[in-house]
């Protein structure tokens, strides 16, 4: 499944990626999936995605947990908690 | 629901008057604005930077005013907020809300500001002589919305 990947705020920074198109293996059903697929590429994806990191995430441009299913041509984005206002 | 980010700024006055035009239905009109202070948790600040995630700041934006309208009976609410390069001094955000009467309009303001703070996808970054970096997300934005827990 092909789906479209965005990075916000400081994650964005560390990674020093903005969005990336993600082909997925048939194994990651959901976003909480796609950050686990992420963190397998190791060094600094484990250390910005990695387990107890403030991250928020979001389906479809909407605010999400990890069990939401992924669909095909979705947009999936990870970002730190937000400080607007 | 007018809602707009822009990086220029805005004049209260002249966002008011357009909010109200023509609805002799207001009586109460409420409005915040956030501006940029020179000082956050004892960094002085010379400049910040508002980054945001362009189509789901509106939406979120969107979805938090027709929660506040199915709470309250208000006439109208709007939010402006800006992005980019920001100064101290400068206004970040307004929320303004119309209703009848002003009771409506207080709480719905107020809950226009705390929810925007804590699920609009918006994030600033501090410049302080020690460097630039992200304000974290305060643990008090998350207990400002337990009082919306009726």
């Amino acid at each position: 499944m092909k789906i479209q990947c965005r990075f916000f705020a400081s994650v964005r920074e560390a990674l020093n990626e903005t969005d990336e198109t993600l082909e997925l293996p048939a194994t990651v059903h959901t976003v909480g999936d796609v950050r686990n697929y992420l963190r397998e590429r190791g060094g600094v994806w484990e250390e910005v995605l990695g387990e107890g990191r403030a991250l928020r995430m979001a389906y479809n441009q909407v605010m999400t947990t990890p069990d939401t299913p992924i669909t095909a041509d979705c947009e999936v984005a990870f970002f730190p908690p937000v400080t607007g206002g | 629901m007018p809602i707009r980010i822009q990086t220029a700024d805005f004049d209260v006055s002249a966002e008011l008057a357009q909010l109200r035009m023509e609805n002799p239905k207001v009586g109460a009109i409420v409005s915040f604005v956030g501006t940029v202070r020179d000082l956050n948790d004892g960094h002085s600040i010379s400049q910040m930077e508002l980054e945001h995630y362009p189509g789901m700041t509106e939406k979120a934006l969107e979805t938090i005013i027709t929660q506040a309208q199915t709470r309250w009976d208000i006439a109208d609410a709007l939010v402006i907020h800006r992005v980019g390069p920001l100064l101290p001094l400068d206004q970040i955000v307004l929320v303004a809300v119309t209703s009848a009467h002003r009771g409506e309009a207080f709480k719905a303001c107020e809950y226009i500001i705390d929810y925007l703070k804590t699920e609009a996808p918006l994030w600033k970054k501090e410049q302080t002589p020690e460097g630039a970096h992200w304000v974290d997300a305060r643990d008090s934005d998350d207990t400002a919305l337990t009082k919306w827990q009726l």
